[in-house]
């Protein structure tokens, strides 16, 4: 619950309106209690004193009173649902800059859909929370307190009487929203994991057909479909019994205004219309009493919700600028590991004492088994993860006193996985320099080979592509990320396995356009083709977070190692083959 | 879990556009419970009438036991209201009871039955439909199935009782003034229906502004990496806060309306309680004795539960809206006929030589389109036969009808000699393996992942598929061997990874028939070594079917069968076609000189 005040850091630029929308609550509350107290009056000192002249005041005060109010209620509702809407739409934004900042390494452990169910379920329930829920609980709180005032001034035996079921009540809204509300979030959590079984099944379904697992699938997600249903009914039956109790004891609280109000009435301690008018106030009691229990959930949920998203919001960006950073000078391009090391989890070393100092323009080809760290490698130089050990240096400077934009807005990358967003193909390639001209981005696009391609699409570089647009081959993927690299412009370059899902004939263009690129560039490939890694000025041969040999193509065959030893296994029936469709051209 | 999909929207909906053929075909899963249901309606009848006795009872003791000072009359008509009042809450328990109970039991058959039809669906139907769509239909669309059946129908019945209830007994007490209480009636239903509307519309907005804030959002998490690479975290901080400020617009439109709602409808019920107060009190000056203060107390009670029904039947016209289009898209799921089927007496194999051939096969997506035309194939038992050809020319086509996903649409599919349509699916797929190009991963461990071939399998024999694939190594080196976690698509896992679980996985099923699209996307070539080797291992001793993509499989293979525009080409071994000359030569020349490091490529 301690986080519902941290949360109201959010609404602190909106105390004002939070202050008036909290000030008409009260006048709304105490226009609330008038109409029983019109009625009182109309029946005492109207009806039974036949003052008929009267009538049509009390009448005219009836609506007048609640027009009034809900004139007042509106606008004390829309200034409160403002200042929710407005905390809300912060919350969000702040949460996004923050994973925005957040490192690889929270993205590496935090699973995309447990992460995606926090920024977007639980801002939402904070959002019902913010923009129903707290005018509501705000208001029921004041209009129990006024209307149990007001009932207490006219006549505190009877209120007190009237009150005998309340306490009944509130506990079993208590007990409600303590033990049934959390069989509710029980609920959500079967649904979803029912939900995941069939995700996969669906997505999957290749899979089960070829393995004709069928009869597995069904008896799984029955497991769990039952599991749901069992939770449900039982649920539902103890829901159920709480809300009938309930309902019965708010009746009794009339029945024993009927009863002992009736006898008060004979006695002649009240009037018809006293009791008429209690009667009404009882029940504008009752009602924030039987909801409370459902606003306390709410409050529970939002509170559990609002610790989830501080979760996120507290977690500390393991990269980030030093106080004090400096821009990134103009990247000449000279790249220093010094005695680097590396770690993920602090328990497995992933690289150890890597040295290593690439000259400007230096093309660095690194080769290495699964998990012998290349990747990783790659990824110290633009700070996605620091490193653990040692320091890496760029044109002299330690890359942890520069800022993080300076220095990546300097690196152009192309990473393993290709990743495009729902957006235009030329949204796409600018994607690290949106102010990017057409001109620019044709230029790269043609650089990539994917501007033919681009050309013939009917709506060319505006082509919306991914989830809602054209679907892109892996080839195609592939070229667009190069060109979205590309237009970067930048002094280094880092390529993981970036050239490995494309046709033949377009590698090689790549590859010449690359070859060109390269040549006044530092860069860092992870290599896959033959061509890159004769073509590289230096070979790194990496295992097990070390390097084991480095040297050019010649150099390091000359040496009979690890190179020699995937050369002959990898590169060598390679090169006979081109020795055969050589000699198959010549023979044309 | 939220699913973004095609949300139920039906904002833009009327009463014409609802289909009731579908609605009725809903009967198929109430029937079963039509019992319960009629109990149910009973016992809302029941409450109903109950809950209107109320006002009556203060009437009476108002008008008769306490200006007679009649304790005793008074002591009675408590009791029978706290009685009547504590028989309500026991019928109310055993009928929510009973509804949730039916409901939920509803829910859980249209659910299986879905479920089990989405198994023998074809994969015909899951090119066609996204697995989003597949996902909101068997969830969203059939909650609003349910809420229609087991919320609305019962909710219509003990509205329209209230309201005809309410009336019935205003119009007994008092008709002059039940007509004159009535004068609020249309102006409640009139405002209660078109707010409600326009509340309806804008909350479908505000839904449709939350789904895209989410998809943003789930854009820039699964691409935070390409968004720090990039340097873009500015520019979508503002594109974010521009759909994050649409959704607050559409929010601040809903909540509008939703403040206007109450403090309206709390106005027409105000004029209402004047109503029957000033008309009541004019009468009773007129000295109608009929009109006294219990009569008017009981009024004013029953105009207020006006309100409730009235507000309620708006509900159930979206809920109809709704759960006709709902109904629609469960149907056409449920509707859509498996393209495969076992016929009434198929043969169950129990042991296969493996021995594939296809005989004239000639296969149409769409009817006049053929995509294989008069293919002839042969694999004798242990053979490996390699599929080449260029992208499109019927490859996977090929190797989906060996598995049965599509039936031949002429010729036949003969394993040992037998039509596969006459062999039991199932049988026919357990004595398959099939390796397909992109590898799936279920969440779970790696152990469950690799028994998935073989769900039988002991650790030790998971261990040793492993082994033999040579997966052992990677595996053994993770915090938690086999028991590792594997989830959401095997993220953690490189892509080489993942296809040597595939091949562990395969060769654990110790099929005798092996298919295998070879992935094109590339691995380091430390795992291409291993890659080759479990290839061998898996190979051998197995009748197999190979899309092939790298040299050394083609190499290999005892066969290869050149595949151009749905037609066999070109038959021999790699040297043979070599030697022949013509497409192979070709498409042997255009992948493998291009000198990449392997020979994956063209695709």
């Amino acid at each position: 619950m301690k986080v519902l005040f941290r949360l109201t850091e959010f609404a602190k630029p909106y105390w004002k309106l939070f202050a008036l929308s909290l000030t008409l609550v009260f006048v709304i509350s105490g226009l609330g209690v008038l109409q029983p107290l019109i009625v009182e009056w109309v029946i005492d000192d109207v009806l039974a004193s036949r003052k008929f002249n009267l009538l049509i005041y009390g009448a005219l005060a009836i609506v007048g009173a609640v027009a009034v109010q809900g004139g007042i209620r509106f606008v004390q509702r829309y200034t409160m649902a403002l200042c929710g809407q407005k905390v809300v739409f912060d919350v969000r934004n702040r949460l996004y800059q923050h994973l925005q900042q957040l490192s690889f390494s929270f993205y590496d452990k935090a699973q995309t859909g447990q992460l995606m169910s926090r920024v977007t379920a639980d801002v939402e329930t904070l959002q019902r929370f913010f923009s129903n829920g707290l005018v509501q609980i705000v208001q029921s709180a004041v209009t129990l307190l006024i209307t149990f005032g007001v009932m207490m001034n006219k006549d505190w035996k009877l209120t007190l009487i009237a009150m005998i079921p309340v306490p009944f009540l509130a506990d079993r809204v208590r007990l409600y929203s303590t033990k049934i509300r959390p069989k509710f979030w029980e609920i959500q959590q079967k649904l979803a994991v029912l939900t995941a079984t069939l995700q996969e099944n669906v997505t999957g379904q290749r899979v089960v057909k070829a393995f004709a697992r069928k009869d597995y699938e069904i008896q799984k997600f029955e497991r769990d479909n039952e599991a749901l249903l069992r939770e449900n009914v039982s649920t539902r039956r103890i829901a159920a019994f709480y809300e009938s109790t309930m309902g019965f004891l708010t009746e009794l609280s009339l029945a024993i205004i009927l009863w002992y109000g009736g006898r008060s009435v004979m006695t002649g301690e009240i009037t018809p219309g006293e009791m008429v008018a209690f009667s009404m106030l009882v029940m504008q009691l009752i009602a924030p009493v039987r909801m409370l229990g459902f606003w306390v959930s709410l409050a529970q949920r939002t509170a559990a919700s609002g610790e989830r998203i501080y979760e996120v919001l507290d977690t500390r960006a393991d990269v980030r600028n030093k106080p004090g950073a400096q821009p990134m000078p103009k990247i000449k391009g000279r790249v220093t590991f010094d005695h680097v090391s590396f770690s993920y989890d602090g328990r497995q070393t992933v690289l150890e004492d890597i040295n290593l100092d690439v000259k400007p323009g230096e093309t660095i080809a690194i080769l290495g088994g699964t998990g012998s760290g290349k990747s990783t490698l790659i990824n110290l130089i633009p700070r996605f993860y620091d490193v653990t050990g040692g320091r890496i240096l760029i044109d002299g400077v330690d890359i942890r006193d520069v800022t993080l934009d300076s220095l990546r807005r300097q690196i152009g990358v192309v990473t393993q996985e290709t990743f495009l967003f729902s957006a235009s193909l030329r949204d796409n390639i600018a994607y690290g320099k949106p102010q990017a001209s057409l001109e620019e981005v044709k230029r790269a696009a043609e650089a990539a080979h994917i501007a033919e391609f681009i050309e013939s699409l009917p709506n060319g570089y505006d082509t919306i592509i991914g989830e809602r647009g054209v679907g892109l081959s892996g080839g195609q993927k592939q070229r667009v990320a190069i060109a979205r690299a590309l237009l970067m412009d930048a002094r280094i370059l880092l390529l993981d396995e970036s050239t490995s899902s494309v046709d033949v004939e377009t590698e090689m263009r790549i590859q010449e356009a690359f070859s060109k690129l390269l040549k006044d560039r530092t860069s860092f490939i992870i290599a896959q083709r033959l061509s890159t890694v004769r073509n590289a000025d230096r070979i790194i041969v990496l295992d097990r977070g070390r390097i084991v040999e480095q040297g050019t193509h010649e150099e390091l065959l000359k040496l009979g190692g690890i190179y020699t030893a995937i050369y002959n296994l990898q590169f060598k029936p390679q090169e006979e083959l081109e020795g055969v469709a050589d000699a198959a051209r010549e023979g044309r | 879990m939220h699913f973004h999909g095609p949300g139920l929207d039906t904002g833009d909906l009327s009463l014409k556009d609802v289909q009731f053929k579908h609605m009725g075909r809903l009967k198929e899963f109430v029937r079963p419970y039509a019992g319960y249901l009629i109990l149910a309606m009973c016992l809302v009848v029941a409450i109903t009438v109950l809950g209107l006795i109320g006002p009556l009872l203060t009437r009476q003791a108002l008008d008769i036991y306490i200006p007679a000072h009649d304790w005793n009359g008074l002591n009675r008509i408590i009791l029978v209201y706290v009685l009547i009042q504590a028989s309500i809450a026991v019928l109310r328990y055993s009928q929510t009871y009973i509804m949730s109970w039916t409901g939920q039991r509803i829910l859980f058959l249209m659910r299986r039955r879905m479920f089990v039809h989405l198994q023998d669906l074809g994969l015909d139907f899951y090119d066609r439909m996204q697995a989003g769509r597949i996902m909101s239909r068997l969830t969203s669309d059939i909650d609003a199935l349910n809420e229609l059946i087991t919320g609305g129908v019962i909710n219509l019945l003990s509205d329209v009782l209230s309201l005809v209830g309410i009336m019935y007994i205003m119009l007994r007490v008092n008709y002059r003034l039940a007509l004159v209480s009535f004068i609020t009636l249309p102006l409640l239903f009139v405002t209660v229906w078109s707010l409600r509307f326009r509340m309806t519309r804008a909350y479908h907005k505000v839904r449709r502004r939350i789904a895209d804030v989410n998809a943003n959002l789930q854009e820039s998490i699964s691409g935070m990496r390409i968004v720090q690479a990039f340097s873009r975290e500015d520019v979508n901080m503002d594109r974010f806060s521009e759909t994050n400020m649409r959704n607050f617009q559409a929010n601040m439109e809903a909540q509008t309306l939703h403040a206007l709602f109450f403090p309206l409808i709390e106005v027409i019920g105000a004029i209402g309680t004047a109503t029957v107060v000033y008309y009541g009190g004019l009468r009773m000056s007129w000295g109608d004795t009929a009109i006294t203060v219990g009569t008017l107390w009981a009024f004013l009670q029953y105009v207020t539960r006006f309100f409730w029904p009235v507000r309620e039947l708006s509900e159930i016209y979206n809920l109809i809206l709704q759960g006709s289009v709902s109904a629609e898209r469960v149907f056409e799921v449920l509707d859509w006929e498996p393209n495969v089927k076992d016929k009434p007496d198929t043969i169950w194999l129990s042991n296969v030589a493996g021995h594939v051939e296809f005989k004239n096969v000639t296969f149409e997506y769409q009817k006049d389109l053929p995509v294989l035309h008069d293919v002839n194939l042969e694999a004798r038992p242990g053979e490996t036969i390699a599929l080449v050809g260029p992208t499109g020319a019927g490859k996977s086509t090929i190797i989906s009808l060996l598995c049965r996903f599509y039936d031949v649409t002429r010729g036949a599919v003969l394993i040992d000699g037998v039509d596969i349509r006459d062999i039991a699916i199932a049988s026919l797929r357990r004595h398959m393996g099939i390796v397909l190009q992109d590898t799936f991963i279920f969440s779970g461990t790696i152990m469950e992942n690799i028994r998935y071939g073989k769900l039988e399998a002991t650790d030790e024999e998971v261990k040793e598929a492993a082994r033999l694939v040579g997966a052992d190594d990677f595996i053994s080196r993770l915090p938690d061997g086999y028991q590792t976690q594997v989830g959401e698509r095997g993220s953690r896992l490189s892509v080489g990874q993942r296809q040597l679980l595939a091949f562990a996985r395969a060769l654990l099923a110790d099929p005798r028939i092996l298919i295998l699209d070879e992935a094109t996307s590339s691995v380091d070539s430390y795992t291409e070594l291993l890659i080759q080797k479990a290839l061998e291992c898996l190979l051998k001793g197995r009748t197999a079917f190979v899309i092939a993509h790298r040299l050394s499989t083609i190499r290999n293979a005892d066969r290869i069968y050149v595949i151009d525009d749905g037609r066999v080409v070109q038959t021999g071994t790699h040297e043979e076609l070599l030697a022949q000359g013509g497409l192979y030569k070709d498409l042997y020349e255009k992948q493998f000189s291009g000198n990449p490091l392997e020979n994956e490529a063209a695709r």
